[in-house]
């Protein structure tokens, strides 16, 4: 027994590890298909229905492009904030991070949604000086909702990851900046903020890839049949035919190649930000940062 | 060499925290002199310098440049503005560089001046002449990164040159550099005493660039001014055990 063990030892060591694991994911696989098929899985229907469900990636995609662009502005206003000494400025910045990296993101989607509505029409009616169609301002479609409130979500996480991408260039080169008589704004424009963005891209990137998943959440403020985003539709359709397997399996596949495809455009663009740049002298600073608590459920892939 | 005060320091203290670095500095520098500033780290040297642009502010005392006088305290509006005038007239060359590594080495040397109003056409010609100078007119397009550091902290000195100061900080411009990469730095600082007749405030521990350039030396201890003198007082014959027991350390 020692001794076969031990050869057989020595024969794997000739197998290079990547052969390995990939034999690995095929047993996982292969365990789910038999999995799958003893739980008479209907492929013939997910066939049928994969396109209504793909077809929601447009959506889903729409509203995460919108919402990270709202967090991409919140987060370098509220960085620019936390690293002023302008205390209204410091102080707002401060209650927007807290708030946001404090309550559940579903709980601030209904609250956008539902919530807001009703405290527009009363502010109408008791100030009769409010512009007319003041109401309908805080009155949003559910798309909108989403665009919103993934954008002031994932903006007060980003906010500390601007923040800490300031911080490490701001020392030396924000002294050089000052030593040559630049203001404040011209510093931040021409020396700190370039040279932030480049630390934060890599991190904005998993906020992003978080953010399409968190997506699905949106689903929860309603049904717009027209315009319903991956989950909603696999919901839909999985709900009307009993196919629950079936079709949370075929949402699951749709965001994990997203998820997949995103990760390796990623990971091009790092290489290609990162040519010919020395990044050493942030890397401890974006570190730091990063170990910062996250301590969201739909977290990114770092 | 006897010229108008350019750069005046009076009752100059700077505490952090409870930790007082400077104890109560004077000094005056005239214009085109050179003043080396030595001591054991910690004595306050750099501090001073870095109190004179207001890279630090001032706990107590005042600051004079080319006719513009500030003292340290809350910063106002105006009070940043009084600053940024001030840091217009001073060019400051730090020991890490601290070149733009997102530019290439001609807008490192042009952004500050055209921030300033400068025109564009003009930056540029002036830029390239100070390139010129300082031996690097062919790196212009390059980025700061592909130079060596000797080379990295003589665009330095161009761009910190080309706001045309009235005074130039060294915050031991040498100290980062391989030893090899020394004397090119230390000789264009050498030219800008000699052939521009810039005003200096040099902190270095280079008693060889001292000897050579200095017109005169201030010895710092514990946030003090021990002793001050020309480089043949100081390095020949200093008065204070301290100076004489730093001198034998370095020399």
């Amino acid at each position: 027994m020692g001794e076969a063990w031990e050869r057989l030892q020595l024969a794997s060591a000739r197998v290079p590890f990547r052969l390995k694991v990939a034999l690995v994911w095929v047993g996982i696989f292969g365990a789910l298909a038999f999995v799958g098929n003893a739980a008479q899985f209907d492929t013939q229907w997910i066939r049928e229905n994969l396109r209504y469900i793909v077809g929601g990636v447009r959506y889903t995609m729409t509203i995460a492009v919108g919402g990270i662009l709202v967090a991409i502005v919140m987060a370098l206003l509220g960085a620019l904030a936390r690293t002023s000494r302008n205390p209204v400025a410091y102080g707002v910045s401060g209650f927007y991070v807290s708030f946001f990296r404090g309550t559940p993101l579903i709980v601030q989607l209904f609250l956008l949604y539902l919530a807001l509505p009703p405290v527009g029409r009363n502010l109408q009616a008791e100030y009769a000086w409010l512009p007319e169609g003041f109401d309908e301002l805080l009155l949003m479609d559910i798309a909108t909702a989403g665009v919103v409130g993934l954008g002031l979500n994932y903006g007060a996480y980003m906010t500390e990851i601007f923040r800490s991408g300031i911080q490490s260039v701001a020392g030396g080169q924000g002294e050089a900046a000052d030593a040559l008589g630049m203001t404040y704004a011209q510093k931040m424009r021409k020396v700190v903020l370039p040279q932030a963005f480049r630390v934060v891209i890599p991190p904005t990137g998993n906020e992003f890839i978080a953010m399409m998943k968190d997506t699905a959440l949106v689903s929860f403020l309603g049904v717009t049949v027209a315009s319903a985003e991956v989950f909603r539709r696999a919901q839909l359709v999985g709900k009307a035919d009993f196919k629950n397997l079936e079709a949370y399996i075929a949402a699951a596949l749709v965001y994990w190649g997203l998820t997949i495809v995103f990760t390796f455009l990623q990971a091009r663009l790092e290489k290609r930000i990162g040519r010919g740049y020395d990044r050493a002298h942030v890397a401890a600073a974006m570190l730091a940062a990063n170990e910062q608590g996250r301590p969201r459920g739909g977290g990114g892939l770092t | 060499m006897a010229g108008d005060v350019v750069v005046r320091i009076e009752g100059l203290h700077k505490s952090f925290g409870h930790l007082e670095v400077v104890k109560g500095v004077d000094m005056a520098v005239r214009r085109g002199e050179v003043v080396v500033i030595f001591g054991r780290s910690g004595s306050g040297k750099s501090t001073v310098l870095r109190c004179v642009n207001f890279i630090e502010d001032p706990t107590a005392g005042t600051i004079e440049v080319a006719g513009i006088r500030l003292g340290g305290g809350h910063r106002t509006r105006r009070k940043r503005e009084q600053i940024r005038q001030l840091r217009l007239k001073v060019g400051m060359v730090f020991q890490q560089f601290n070149l733009f590594p997102n530019m290439t080495v001609l807008d490192n040397i042009t952004t500050a001046p055209r921030c300033a109003g400068v025109s564009s056409a003009d930056c540029t010609k002036r830029a390239m002449d100070l390139l010129d100078r300082v031996g690097l007119a062919d790196k212009a397009k390059e980025h700061p990164i592909r130079l060596s550091g000797g080379q990295q902290q003589r665009v330095a000195i161009a761009r910190a040159l080309a706001m045309e100061p009235d005074v130039m900080l060294f915050d031991e411009p040498t100290s980062a550099l391989d030893p090899e990469l020394t004397g090119e730095v230390l000789s264009v600082m050498k030219t800008l005493s000699t052939e521009m007749h810039m005003t200096m405030m040099v902190v270095t521990h280079e008693m060889g660039f001292a000897r050579e350039v200095a017109d005169r030396m201030a010895f710092f201890h514990e946030g003090r001014i021990l002793e001050e003198g020309t480089p043949q007082q100081l390095i020949e014959s200093p008065a204070r055990p301290e100076t004489r027991a730093f001198l034998d350390a370095v020399l």
